[in-house]
């Protein structure tokens, strides 16, 4: 395949690719006047329509996607994307509102806000819910705060924060965020959280423990409601990061377990697109108690008369401008009324079930550290394929020339050599059946020609790049050079 | 509806494999205290269609969209190509995720890398990251960088800065022992240079300025920015409308050391509030503290050019508490689209479309201001919105225009009591002459 140039590379005076209408009102030169005016831009482009159009297409063509095969990125959800939301969330009528539009001409928007919080409340079994944190790593920072703002009205913020170590990165840091230092708790060998070693961290100096559930293994928390207990019973809240909630809706609720804040990822649970990196969402459900603390504005009022309410005495404030990812949001709705009660309850149980297939078919070819049952996903190593000099690295490099994309690598940390499979519930069996197929194919290529792994992949528009002189020596743009 | 793509006879032999006996077992493992024993109360699944028409009933109940709008305030109606609806839906773009794997994220990368570049030359600045949620965070996380950069505790904070963007600020200093101190403007709207010169000390670790701020007024960025200095203190620009950057001086000129901002107008619709797009790039010496993702060039086994991200050292994926910032998703297709919006419109395009705002702002302006009664406030340059007191109640004007179709200009006195009975008027390419004579003839009969 030809690699595509930068457009800085093919850009030429000149060119233009988009034309305005002239100007229909007096342009005189004195307007300018007063105003710091830039002569021009040095290096931005000037290239033709049809090349923009071949540039984009050619580079969409060196990337892998859902819409192209199985995507089994643990705890990413990686499951397909409906197109009907895309076409929902288009329509003009949403597109076009403008965030600071008067509330009588916006009520389709305020009611589809009051909606999704609806909903999210009954598939959580929360008593009320924000849409406004852009992503999970700004729900878990809402999450957090909303209870350190609770317990400073109670009289004091307490110290600490305890995470589990095969949290994901965002929790630490979240909280880290909020003002808190953050403890770890140990996990014991079934991969869960070690009551003993949390009866003993639990103290009143105590904030919260953020906990995952399922697990980062795709283990769920069978001592969840004696975990609530041992941080309630201290004056703690129980966070819950609800990044794996697809493996749950429909079969239980994380408020009736006791957890007291969670965030939910609509771009993982509820279908919204990644688009390479995002836009996500990421609401945050709460219990009553916390209900007063939520950002501000709050949707108020009744259908057909909806407002929003800024008048939030002990509200933590806001967390992004206006309320959340309107787009994505649209798209949640969508996909909730696309599947009813009945539909999010198949798909949790048929993710669980895809997950299952594939650890029962490649637990005799890889090492599965944790043989605690799993929900959706499983995290198995390169501890075989270790003694042949192969890495997981090498395993995942592997599986791209086989034409399909890696599982998540080196998380979680609990595993060494991790190789975490999430395939969703949309993939078919014979989808399934392939990447199966690969990844026994792959185990046997490394114990009769390991090096063809560690060479790998061989048949992508680049090989293996070098990702240290990437930020050893880091070159973040194109230099334009005068000439 | 379903997305599922197993049949009943796949579903038999999977759970045989696996040695279930139902899907029902595959749950044996949480106790039984937490099952639901119950049916979601949610309503029943519809087939696409019925969805469509549900949805098109709620966006009918928008009537915003069928009005003639003058609000701007941090979003902004622009021209959008065709092309960038066009190529921006094609699943490749749409349906991966973060480039964990380069070898096949080739075209996400390098696009990001062309985005990195585009804000670059239109901020005048050394490095972009790949993105943040939207201008408001984007604001939050420079105050956080800046401490993290020199540990001082003050922030001063223009109170010309977009009302959303402090309070976003706001509640994220609110558990880390920084402060903001408000600098307020004067008669012509622009940052009053004396209330900097009092308010700036030893302790300020960066002065954060907006221009054109949220009245619209450009900023003479020079004036704060060697104040700023003078005091070692950090030097921050935010850019709330962005199509202001095709024309006027880039904040780097002036020797800014970080300009972020929201990135709305590159090709994103209003959408209600989001996604949008934040934007942040800073001078090269402040690369280890940027927050969020960067991609960077290098080169593969056999010597071919190939992009990857990069420094996520600074990421919390790998330092965890110590992190940067605790992003981890952003808005890649947000920036994925402000890069084809800046690539179609090129060079001469973005310079003309920030051109037609000044003359239409500078047009619509004149013919208001003339309207009996009706006074110009602040009276620095702008570049498409501007401020006009009125001799009427502004929400009982607004009420009269609304009636006629028109939605006015937006209040003030909630944000700026100060400013009495004004209203914040937004005027882009995307307006006609006529719409402009339109509002001008009913504001005067509201007026009369």
């Amino acid at each position: 395949m030809i690699r595509e140039p930068l457009i800085f590379e093919i850009s030429e005076p000149g060119k233009r690719a988009y034309t305005l209408p002239a100007l229909d009102v007096p342009g005189p030169a004195d307007a300018l006047a007063g105003l710091p005016v830039r002569a021009e831009i040095p290096g931005f482009p000037q290239v033709s329509e049809v090349e923009v159009v071949r540039h984009f297409t050619r580079l969409s063509q060196q990337n892998y996607c859902v819409d192209l095969g199985i995507y089994p990125l643990g705890s990413c959800t990686m499951k397909y994307n409906p197109k009907i939301n895309e076409k929902v969330a288009a329509l003009l009528g949403f597109a076009a509102s403008h965030p600071l539009a008067p509330a009588d001409t916006v009520q389709g928007d305020l009611e589809v806000l009051r909606l999704v919080e609806d909903y999210m409340c009954e598939i959580a079994g929360m008593d009320a819910c924000t849409l406004q944190p852009a992503a999970g790593a700004q729900g878990e920072l809402t999450g957090m705060m909303l209870i350190r703002a609770c317990l400073e009205e109670r009289g004091d913020p307490r110290k600490y924060v305890l995470v589990p170590d095969s949290a994901h990165g965002t929790n630490p840091s979240s909280a880290h965020l909020c003002g808190y230092t953050v403890k770890e708790i140990k996990s014991n060998e079934g991969g869960t959280v070690d009551l003993e070693d949390l009866a003993r961290q639990m103290t009143d100096e105590v904030a919260a423990l953020m906990v995952t559930n399922p697990n980062t293994l795709g283990v769920f928390e069978y001592d969840i409601c004696k975990i609530a207990e041992i941080v309630h019973a201290k004056g703690g809240f129980l966070y819950m990061d609800g990044a794996n909630m697809n493996a749950l809706t429909g079969k239980c609720r994380p408020g009736d377990m006791g957890v007291d804040v969670l965030h939910i990822n609509l771009h993982k649970t509820f279908s919204t697109p990644h688009g390479g990196g995002g836009p996500g969402a990421g609401p945050v459900a709460v219990k009553r108690a916390l209900e007063p603390f939520l950002p501000v504005p709050r949707v108020a009022g009744t259908s057909g008369a909806l407002i929003l309410d800024y008048v939030r005495p002990k509200s933590i404030g806001r967390v992004k401008s206006f309320y959340g990812n309107f787009g994505v949001i649209l798209k949640a709705l969508a996909y909730i009324w696309s599947l009813g009660p009945d539909g999010l309850r198949e798909t949790a149980e048929i993710a669980v079930l895809n997950a299952n297939y594939i650890r029962r078919s490649l637990d005799k070819d890889y090492y599965l550290k944790y043989t605690t049952a799993t929900l959706h996903e499983c995290v198995f190593s390169d501890k075989f394929q270790k003694e042949h000099g192969v890495s997981n690295l090498d395993i995942a490099k592997r599986l791209i020339d086989y034409g399909v994309h890696p599982p998540t690598m080196s998380f979680p940390l609990i595993v060494h050599g991790a190789l975490m499979i999430e395939p969703t519930e949309t993939e078919s069996k014979r989808d399934l059946d392939q990447f199966i197929e690969i990844m026994i194919t792959i185990a046997r290529e490394a114990e009769t020609d390991p090096e063809l792994l560690r060479t790998a992949p061989h048949a992508t528009v680049v090989r293996r790049l070098d990702e240290t002189g990437a930020a050893r020596n880091p070159i973040l743009k194109w230099e334009h050079r005068k000439t | 509806m379903s997305y599922i793509s197993l049949g009943d006879k796949d579903k038999k032999e999977m759970l045989e494999r696996i040695g279930a006996s139902s899907l029902e077992e595959l749950y044996g493992c949480l106790p039984d205290e937490v099952l639901l024993k119950r049916r979601l109360a949610l309503p029943e699944a519809m087939p696409e269609a019925e969805l469509l028409r549900r949805f098109e009933d709620l966006a009918a109940r928008n009537t915003y969209p069928a009005h003639l709008s003058f609000l701007g305030a941090g979003v902004y109606r622009h021209f959008v190509p065709a092309v960038v609806d066009y190529l921006s839906a094609r699943g490749e773009f749409v349906t991966p995720y973060t480039p964990y794997q380069p070898e096949i994220s080739q075209g996400t990368l390098q696009i990001i890398f062309e985005y990195q570049t585009l804000v670059c030359q239109l901020t005048g600045m050394d490095i972009s990251n790949a993105s943040l949620y939207d201008g408001a965070m984007a604001a939050a996380e420079a105050v956080l960088m800046a401490s993290r950069l020199n540990a001082k505790p003050k922030v001063l904070v223009a109170r010309s800065l977009h009302p959303e963007y402090k309070a976003t600020i706001r509640t994220y200093i609110r558990n880390l022992g920084v402060r903001i101190e408000e600098i307020g403007f004067g008669a012509d709207g622009r940052l009053d240079p004396a209330d900097l010169a009092r308010k700036i000390d030893k302790d300020t670790s960066a002065v954060l300025v907006q221009s054109p701020n949220v009245f619209g007024v450009v900023e003479d960025l020079k004036a704060v920015g060697d104040l700023a200095h003078g005091h070692q203190a950090l030097f921050a620009v935010a850019i709330a409308e962005a199509a202001s950057l095709g024309l006027l001086a880039a904040p780097g000129v002036f020797g800014a050391d970080m300009v972020f901002g929201e990135g709305q107008s590159f090709g994103l619709a209003p959408s209600f509030g989001g996604p949008y797009l934040g934007f942040m790039a800073c001078k090269k010496e402040h690369l280890r503290q940027l927050p969020g993702r960067i991609a960077g060039q290098t080169k593969d086994v056999d010597g071919r050019r190939g992009f990857v991200l990069t420094l996520s050292t600074r990421e919390q994926h790998i330092r965890r508490e110590k992190a940067t910032s605790n992003i981890c998703t952003n808005q890649a297709w947000c920036a994925l689209r402000a890069t084809m919006f800046l690539e179609t419109l090129g060079h001469d395009g973005l310079r003309e479309m920030a051109l037609q705002n000044v003359h239409k702002a500078r047009y619509a302006a004149g013919v208001l201001g003339r309207i009996a009664g009706v006074k110009r406030r602040l009276s620095g340059p702008v570049f498409n919105e501007f401020v006009l007191e009125l001799p009427k109640d502004v929400a009982a004007v607004n009420a009269r225009l609304k009636a006629q179709g028109v939605i006015g200009g937006l209040e003030l006195r909630p944000f700026y009591p100060e400013l009495g009975n004004s209203a914040l008027f937004c005027v882009t390419e995307a307006h006609t002459r006529e719409d402009i004579d339109r509002l001008a003839g009913l504001m005067e009969e509201a007026l009369r």
